[in-house]
């Protein structure tokens, strides 16, 4: 995945400052609380919903099984619709092969479709590298471009900015990177769009290359389709003369009809649409229209080793609809940032372990993301068990076990720091595997309770910083009951 | 009907008001209620904190104390999602892993006949009215277990508005988790807190006495955060107000 986030520090810490930003939390709560409402809305006015989300789940755990047969008929559809398909193993592998195919237009800029498969590879950054100038094009991605700054949301990337804080961006940015903003813009949003289009239009008709993702691909014809709210996609979809999609692998679907059921869960799921205003289809090249070479370039990079998961492979029904992020209390409070990846969010916590591994610090932390609440599970329009593929992972992380890297079986070794808390664990165990035990602890515990502090040092201050503990009872309940022969006695 | 209480090791150890609750409120509709002193833990901190081989003995013993009887409640979602959901998940990981059937085959029984306090009452002893009385304002928590893992559904409230002089007042963001989480609440201490603030001051908008809930660890973690808010609101288990009578009221 993309350099950008290297050395970030372990979620609880980010989260932390995230926590202490009332701006941000402000930002957050709000956007978050309209989108979760109206989505419910969106969700509720179909009878179906349910079939349709066991449709979807079914859909893609059937393609994921047969995916290697559904990627040579992709290819074979692509190929013969006038594509050319490359395949990339990896993210620097990726990252090669589009830079070598915009060098060979002779370009040296490109227009960008919204787009996270692009972000994940950080594709924006190997371009530069190779002085190859991308513009993003989608309006929040345009908004996190200016500002110098990361993608907090997958989709909405600005997700963490209000009005106020874009007019500054625009004002201040928009002149070095082309168009500057208008003189006195407002942040009335009707002015911060017009502003965006005017600045955005000179691109589109400038470039001769367009970079996508796309979020289905469809085997049986080799279509790639994108779906999107403003119509920026589209333009850079249509206009340029080169087009390169960077796809993951596990966004194939069968057949076209399969679409039916996703055209329906993602725009109620992600923007509480009962349609989205743009779908855009493509299939190879055609003469006389749109672009004339079309390279599909199929992206790997951790997904096929997620593949051989059986708790974790659930991750790969992903459509990137976002309500997980929407619904979810933590990422409510902590922020996209936090999570120290494009996938932020449930959906992150669970996908970029997979997809990079846990061997960093921040990517130990990301299963531990999570009070289990559910409310992302429930909302998944592809039903992942979101907090099920989260314990699997916080076992990963504390016990190691067999996984599979980049192809080949390993073992993997517990993460560093959970020793302590593996005794724990242990001894927990032991006392819980004797009653006895477990009576004297709990004894003592009552005995010694008017010595007990309100708050404590040392680790167990991470309870008592914001909590008093509990008072510990006179005496435990089963010492009443034998006591009372179960209340028949005295009291 | 041989009927077992479950009561947890938390509430065992740190609530025992909730297990005398639980026995008086069902000894009250005639329900015979044993309390195997065999009992301990689940295992749903060890199998949550990513533990499950720990937890696959405390699941065995679990089957083997409760095994006899007829039925399980217990006065916690979170631990009877444990049991209803979790185990028979052990169960077939074990399997996966070439460890055969015997977890699955052990646990299966207790399973089917677990349920959580509200369930028992409602779907089991088929009451809503359970003849108590409980004269106060009362804001009632759903927590995310008994919500969304166990599907309670309105058993909770239905139970709460047949209380004479109970006030049940609308908790705003109720669905929302009060960010207690387990190992979560000290591991995410920053944003656990956070929301457990958000949840007192939802709660504290009603201006209820009394925030109740069906489990309580959520509790343990919302009331130290009111205590230490210094708010005027008591956190009170739902067992606690339903076996509360005018003979013998709780506080
Ligand atoms: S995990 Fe589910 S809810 Fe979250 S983005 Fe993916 S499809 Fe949407």
């Amino acid at each position: 995945m993309s350099g950008t986030f290297v050395g970030m520090p372990a979620f609880p810490e980010a989260a932390r400052d995230a926590v202490g930003n009332p701006t941000l939390r402000g930002n957050l709560r709000h956007a978050t609380h309209t989108i979760r409402a109206k989505r419910d809305r969106a969700v509720a006015e179909l009878a179906d919903w349910a079939q349709l989300r066991e449709a979807g789940r079914r859909i893609k755990d059937h393609t994921l099984r047969h995916l290697d047969r559904y990627l040579e008929q992709l290819e074979a559809s692509v190929t013969a619709a006038g594509g050319t398909v490359h395949w990339a193993a990896d993210a620097e592998e990726a990252n090669r092969i589009v830079t070598r195919l915009v060098k060979e237009t002779g370009e040296s800029e490109v227009v960008k479709v919204k787009s996270m498969a692009t972000q994940e590879i950080g594709l924006n950054e190997a371009l530069e590298a190779a002085g190859v100038r991308a513009y993003e094009t989608d309006l929040a991605e345009l908004i996190v471009q200016l500002g110098h700054d990361r993608p907090s949301h997958i989709l909405v990337p600005a997700i963490h900015r209000n009005r106020g804080e874009i007019r500054d961006i625009f004002t201040r940015e928009m002149g070095s990177w082309g168009r500057p903003a208008p003189e006195g813009l407002t942040d009335r949003p009707a002015d911060l769009a017009e502003a965006a289009r005017v600045h955005l239009r000179e691109k589109f008709l400038r470039a001769k290359v367009g970079v996508s993702g796309a979020n289905f691909m469809v085997a049986e014809t080799g279509t790639l389709v994108v779906v999107e709210s403003e119509g920026n996609g589209r333009m850079c979809l249509t206009l340029p003369e080169t087009l390169i999609s960077v796809v993951g692998i596990e966004k194939i679907v069968p057949t076209w009809r399969d679409l039916e059921v996703f055209l329906q869960t993602l725009p109620r799921s992600s923007t509480a649409e009962r349609m989205n205003p743009y779908t855009s289809t493509w299939t190879g090249t055609t003469d006389e229209d749109g672009p004339r070479a079309f390279h599909l370039v199929l992206l790997d990079n951790g997904r096929t080793d997620t593949l051989a998961d059986q708790v974790g492979r659930q991750a790969l029904r992903c459509i990137r609809c976002s309500a997980c992020l929407n619904v979810c209390p933590v990422y409510e409070r902590a922020g996209g940032h936090a999570y120290g990846s494009v996938y932020p969010g449930p959906i992150g916590a669970i996908l970029t372990p997979q997809l990079r591994g846990t061997a960093s610090e921040i990517d130990a932390s990301l299963p531990y993301a999570s009070s289990l609440c559910g409310a992302c599970y429930e909302a998944c329009p592809v039903a992942i068990d979101i907090p099920e593929v989260l314990v699997h992972l916080r076992e990963r992380v504390v016990q190691g076990g067999p996984a599979v890297r980049r192809g080949n079986k390993v073992v993997l070794r517990p993460a560093k720091g959970h020793a302590a808390e593996r005794a724990a664990m242990r001894a927990a165990g032991w006392a819980f595997a004797h009653p006895g035990a477990l009576r004297t602890g709990q004894r003592l515990a009552s005995r010694s309770r008017r010595l007990h502090p309100r708050t404590l040092p040392g680790p167990g201050r991470a309870w008592t910083g914001s909590r008093d503990l509990p008072a510990v009872p006179a005496e435990p309940f089963r010492d009443w009951w034998q006591r009372t022969r179960g209340g028949k006695d005295a009291k | 009907m041989r009927v077992a209480l479950f009561l947890t090791c938390v509430n065992d150890t740190l609530y025992p008001d909730t297990g005398r609750a639980v026995v008086r409120l069902l000894t009250r509709l005639g329900v015979e209620v044993d309390f195997p002193m065999g009992q301990t833990c689940c295992g749903q901190a060890h199998y949550n904190t990513g533990y499950r081989h720990e937890a696959e003995p405390l699941a065995r013993r679990f089957a083997e104390v409760f095994g006899g009887y007829d039925a399980v409640v217990t006065p916690s979602a979170s631990c009877g999602a444990m049991v209803r959901e979790l185990y028979p998940r052990m169960g077939e990981r074990a399997r996966a892993e070439g460890r055969g059937d015997s977890l699955a085959r052990t646990v299966a029984p207790v399973v089917a006949k677990t349920y959580e306090l509200t369930e028992f009452l409602v779907d089991v002893v088929g009451v809503t009215d359970v003849g108590a009385w409980y004269p106060h304002r009362v804001t009632y928590h759903p927590t995310c277990h008994g919500l969304r893992a166990l599907g309670l559904g309105d058993r909770p409230r239905r139970l709460l508005e047949a209380v004479r002089g109970l006030e049940l007042v609308e908790l705003p963001g109720a669905e929302e988790c009060c960010g207690f989480g387990g190992t979560f609440a000290v591991k995410n201490a920053a944003v656990s807190a956070a929301m457990g603030a958000d949840k007192v001051r939802n709660a504290g908008s009603t201006g209820a006495e009394v925030l109740c809930a069906g489990d309580n660890s959520c509790l343990m973690h919302i009331g130290g955060t009111l205590s230490r808010l210094g708010a005027d609101m008591r956190p009170v288990h739902i067992a606690e107000i339903l076996a509360s009578t005018e003979e013998e009221p709780a506080l």
